[in-house]
């Protein structure tokens, strides 16, 4: 403590040293390794060693461009339908809700405190070709006599559509909630009618939170591979089924992590390219 | 004769048990600076907030000009509010925030850029058109709601206490340029505040009200020199009230003193009731003196504040407070237990109602 009191500069950068700290141990070294073993060549009998083998790259990029370009469709599909799904189901809760607001968000995230692996699984229950909904729309003729649901595209968006929700649903509530509602009234006064006050005050406003819920969703979903695996079949995989068979199943190291670093360097360059074109210093002020 | 543009025909609000605002009817002149005054609670904000179109009378009906809007939403009524918190867009720039009433209204960009430029320079504002409004200090944003609502020319333009989140200074000051603004535009202001001071500053008209219904509506010296209530003579300003019962144009204290009121103040009032008399109506002379409108007591405590002294003097008709203007060189202040007079000018005088007990 008399340290501190003779110091008093040094107390910030105590502060943020544990965050340092765990960033150093849980990401750098990680990405250091991840990095290098890329450049490796070699096999598991004989062991890896680094021979600066950018061949990885090109290998990985000419075999995988299908699952690659799988995952960004997946991902962006469904992080557009969570949208559209999460928003008008918050903006609810979050301007209409009242007494019952915290009770229904928790209704919102309750079956996500499930976990990841049981929901997909009782997806593939749902989605079954004996299952209900398949009967169902067989019967209303939206589905061929013999046409399925499960093992298709439709069944992997569709599940991580559902399963990256509250990453979606979260961020679009603290943006919607913390709106203020004498805003709405000032655009009712200068002539807006509720139509045009949305898309000139609530919207925009809630732009933020748009913009966070999409990356929270779209990140993880990129490199999703659970729900292509329960839900589809090879021809729905994407880049994180290529990577998660590279490392455990083939044991090709150097390949999965030359697919894991393409991955985050896609994300970044997207993500840049999003933040540049929605505006991101308009959106965190 | 002049045109109303608001009429409030026997307008009502409650909210659930509790009455807002009971039985409300008035009617506010073209061109005028109308005030709503009061304490916190007394209906004023939801008597404007119904004109404007945010709440939905009870009962009665809300008229402007002669269409009536009870039942029209803000956004189809032809009149502009400016709000207690400023409720100024913040992804919006200052100049866009000005102009969006316009553009809602479908006024030509170029029309628009230069009826923005107008409404700025009224208030002040030339040049600030890209700032956000988080950039702005809180008398700027305040005007930048004024020049929001003033922009878009509405027939009444409604301001919920729009000065009580700025300083003293700032208040004053913005007093007068509200005041100059709404004599250059000649837009009909309905203005609401809890500051008496601000009210009688600005306002042609003040309507006090208390616990939802309207005490006493006139001008600023009306209600001053002639409150009609109780409520309105210690809500606006300080007022010695003396119990007493009237006889012919006398009120006779319980001690048996007869004051004299002033003919044009009876107002046909019998029996119990107030005299009432302004504190710097009140002349202070040595020693006992002549009968008529006076009272003989002794000085409890005073306060010399310079301009001014401040007396409390205790008489057989109860305690009363006497402002003394400092006017003559040689000031003598009349210490603690001095006996004095009090006289005034019956003219002075008002009635209010009995102690209801």
């Amino acid at each position: 403590m008399g340290y501190l009191r003779r110091h008093p500069r040094a107390v910030p950068y105590l502060l943020i040293a544990p965050g340092l700290a765990w960033l150093a141990v849980l990401f750098v070294v990680p990405l250091y390794y991840l990095v290098t073993t890329s450049l490796q060549s070699g096999d598991i009998y004989e062991g890896f060693r680094l021979t600066w083998q950018w061949s990885n790259y090109g290998d990985m990029l000419s075999q995988y461009r299908p699952q690659l370009v799988r995952s960004a469709l997946y991902a962006a599909i469904a992080t557009v339908a969570a949208l559209l799904i999460a928003y008008p189901i918050v903006y609810f809760i979050a301007r209409r809700g009242g007494q019952w607001k915290s009770l229904l968000l928790v209704l919102l995230v309750a079956p996500f405190f499930v976990t990841y692996l049981i929901r997909t699984i009782a997806w593939q229950t749902i989605l079954a070709d004996e299952g209900l909904v398949v009967g169902v729309l067989r019967d209303v003729h939206i589905l061929a006599p013999d046409g399925r649901l499960l093992a298709t595209s439709f069944a992997v968006v569709a599940g991580i559509t559902y399963n990256y929700f509250p990453f979606m649903a979260l961020p679009l509530y603290v943006a919607l909630e913390q709106l203020d509602g004498r805003l709405l009234e000032a655009s009712s006064d200068l002539y807006a009618n509720s139509v045009r006050s949305f898309l000139r005050v609530t919207l925009p406003i809630s732009l933020p939170g748009v913009f966070a819920g999409t990356l929270t969703t779209f990140i993880p979903a990129m490199g999703d591979f659970v729900n292509a695996q329960l839900l589809g079949t090879p021809k729905q995989y994407m880049i994180g089924n290529v990577i998660q068979s590279k490392f455990l199943v083939i044991v090709d190291y150097p390949l999965a992590s030359a697919g894991a670093v393409i991955l985050m360097v896609l994300i970044l360059v997207g993500v840049a390219i999003y933040a540049r074109a929605l505006g991101a210093e308009r959106l965190t002020g | 004769m002049s045109e109303i543009d608001v009429r409030l025909r026997d307008v009502t609000k409650r909210f659930g048990e509790f009455v807002a605002v009971d039985d409300i009817s008035l009617e506010i002149p073209r061109g005028s600076f109308f005030a709503m005054l009061g304490p916190s609670g007394c209906g004023k904000t939801t008597t404007l907030r119904m004109i404007g179109g945010f709440e939905e009378p009870t009962a009665g009906t809300v008229l402007l000009g002669d269409q009536d809007v009870s039942d029209l939403p803000p956004y189809k009524r032809d009149v502009n509010t400016v709000f207690q918190s400023y409720a100024l867009f913040p992804h919006l720039s200052i100049a866009d925030n000005v102009g969006f009433g316009l553009r809602e209204h479908g006024v030509p960009k170029a029309e628009r850029t230069a009826r923005v430029g107008e409404a700025l320079e009224l208030v002040d504002l030339t040049g600030y058109d890209t700032r956000k409004p988080r950039q702005l200090s809180g008398g700027q944003q305040q005007r930048v709601a004024l020049a929001r609502a003033l922009v878009n020319r509405p027939r009444v333009l409604l301001l919920d206490e729009p000065l009580g989140a700025l300083d003293l200074k700032l208040r004053r000051q913005m007093q007068l340029e509200l005041k100059r603004i709404q004599q250059e535009v000649g837009i009909t202001f309905v203005h609401v505040t809890h500051d008496q001071e601000e009210a009688m500053t600005m306002a042609d008209q003040i309507a006090v009200m208390n616990e939802g219904r309207i005490e006493q509506l006139g001008g600023p010296t009306e209600l001053y020199e002639r409150p009609g209530t109780a409520f309105v003579a210690g809500f606006l300003g300080v007022s010695n009230l003396i119990a007493g019962r009237l006889d012919g144009t006398d009120v006779v204290t319980a001690d048996g003193t007869r004051l004299a009121v002033a003919a044009g103040a009876l107002g046909g009032r019998t029996g119990a009731v107030r005299l009432g008399i302004r504190p710097e109506k009140i002349r202070v002379a040595d020693g006992d003196a002549p009968a008529g409108a006076a009272l003989v007591g002794t000085v409890r405590e005073y306060a010399y504040v310079g301009v001014a002294t401040q007396y409390v003097v205790d008489t057989p008709a109860g305690e009363i407070q006497v402002f003394h203007q400092n006017a003559t060189p040689g000031v003598q202040v009349a210490q603690p237990g001095t006996r004095v007079t009090l006289t005034w000018d019956p003219q002075a005088t008002f009635l209010v109602e009995g102690e209801t007990e």
